[in-house]
């Protein structure tokens, strides 16, 4: 799966760190930094529940092509 | 189970359908919702959604097709009562619809006070059309007057203020937005409205309202009259259970659940409606009305509607609310008073950054953060984990 953030929408309210702390993290300088564009599988739980919560549904996930 | 009805067509309801389709459930499905629109987001109708650039589109809370949900909506119906024992709801039409599994995610209405009856001048905001009507009046009247200053009040008068509206904003308590978490908090709050030019009064009582022509004069106690263009009504919210009185399920301030939000046998509950012992927090009953946990409740109902198992798991978390004003992002996690032990953790140069943590039974209960989110996500953890309160204060973040 691949990760992507609409960084127009993002407000960096940091939900999705709390969510997947290994793939998001918002620094002090107030921007979201993404750890792994494109984790294994084994983040898939948690990286959907970052999409669910985050409050401006910046987040989407991009499944390859198979 | 082949039939599921959800009550309440917002942010809990749609997460818990579409949570429902996610687990595998094929079975007929209906979402019943009280306003004609399709699910919508709330949080920005008291900030951005009032500024003339911000597209309605964008308030959209599903973006995939409808049809893939394979749901039936049946919109601009309330839901007038509930039957237990022949399973079934009967709508403000007079429609009935049986289920074998009941959904209730009828959210929260706006509280009113008895003074503003019959005074034109006064609005709420819970609805995209209260907030359209809000939109329009702050388009051309020039005075606003906000009664209450929770998240609601404040982030309106936030915004009115950006508008260039004159704002004054009336507090029954003593401070705003996050009512007794004590002085420092109280204060840091107070002044950001106050820098920004809002003329806040807390410790306020209100006598009554009077509709002078197309001005609303309001009469305080001990305290000249003021006038203003328009008045938002903004003292909290209640749950919306008026339609389950009698229905056999226990009432209070919410619809009681168990840990596992199941409120009856097939039927659950999310979002603002239910209350719910939090194991979190050694089983506090609490009632939650912020936007990551109508999402977090609508996945569990639906989960644990689809689970005959007595053993299913409880619904936990730590309660997170964020607000924005002047451009200042305010976050909130766990439990918190003024009567608990604060710390302020951190607090940058620039004094509008500040992190406090709260200690109840020795463990870190709850945080409070101003524009710093990565220390605030990081603490909400610790609650999370229940972790010590000297952990948290010795933990560097």
């Amino acid at each position: 799966m691949k990760i992507l953030v609409n960084f127009d929408l993002c407000k960096s309210n940091a939900v999705c760190m709390a969510s997947a702390p290994e793939i998001f993290e918002v620094r002090d300088d107030g921007y979201l930094y993404i750890l792994q564009e494109e984790p294994d599988e084994t983040h898939r739980a948690a990286v959907e529940e970052a999409v669910r919560l985050c409050p401006t549904r910046a987040i989407t996930v991009e499944d390859q092509a198979l | 189970m082949k039939k599921v009805v959800i009550v309440g067509a917002s942010l809990a309801g749609l997460r818990c359908a579409e949570a429902l389709r996610r687990e595998g459930f094929t079975g007929a499905l209906t979402m019943v919702g009280a306003e004609a629109h399709l699910p919508y987001d709330r949080p920005p109708l008291s900030k951005e959604f009032l500024t003339a650039e911000f597209e309605e589109d964008r308030l959209a809370l599903r973006i995939e097709p409808y049809e893939e949900l394979n749901a039936e909506l049946i919109l601009g119906q309330r839901a007038q009562s509930l039957s237990l024992e022949a399973r079934r709801i009967t709508l403000s039409s007079g429609e009935e619809l049986g289920f074998d599994g009941l959904v209730i995610a009828t959210g929260a209405a706006p509280r009113t006070l008895p003074i503003a009856d019959g005074i034109s001048g006064v609005m709420t905001l819970r609805t995209l059309d209260d907030a359209l009507r809000l939109k329009g009046a702050l388009a051309d009247r020039k005075r606003i007057c906000v009664i209450g200053a929770g998240f609601i009040g404040s982030e309106v008068a936030a915004t009115a203020r950006g508008l260039g509206l004159d704002v004054t904003v009336l507090e029954a308590g003593d401070q705003p937005m996050l009512r007794g978490v004590g002085p420092i908090i109280g204060e840091t709050l107070a002044e950001l409205h106050r820098s920004n030019g809002v003329d806040l009064r807390t410790g306020v009582k209100i006598e009554s309202l009077e509709q002078i022509g197309e001005s609303v004069r309001v009469n305080i106690s001990g305290e000249s009259s003021l006038e203003c263009d328009l008045v938002l009504l903004a003292v909290g919210a209640a749950p919306v259970t008026q339609w389950l009185e009698g229905s056999g399920l226990a009432l209070d301030d919410g619809v009681v659940c168990d840990a596992t939000l199941l409120a009856a046998p097939g039927v659950v509950c999310a979002g603002d409606v239910a209350r719910w012992p939090n194991p979190l927090f050694d089983g506090e009953s609490m009632r939650v009305e912020h936007w990551t946990n109508a999402v977090e409740q609508g996945v569990h109902a639906a989960k644990r509607l689809l689970s005959d198992d007595d053993s299913a798991p409880p619904f936990s978390t730590v309660p997170f609310v964020w607000s924005e004003q002047y451009g200042i992002k305010i976050q909130a996690a766990g439990r918190f008073s003024g009567e608990d032990r604060m710390e302020v953790v951190h607090s940058g140069t620039d004094d509008a950054r500040l992190v406090a943590i709260f200690e109840r039974h020795g463990r870190i209960s709850g945080v409070i953060g101003f524009s710093e989110p990565r220390r605030v996500m990081q603490y909400r953890r610790l609650i999370g984990a229940g972790a010590p309160f000297d952990e948290a204060l010795a933990a560097s973040l």
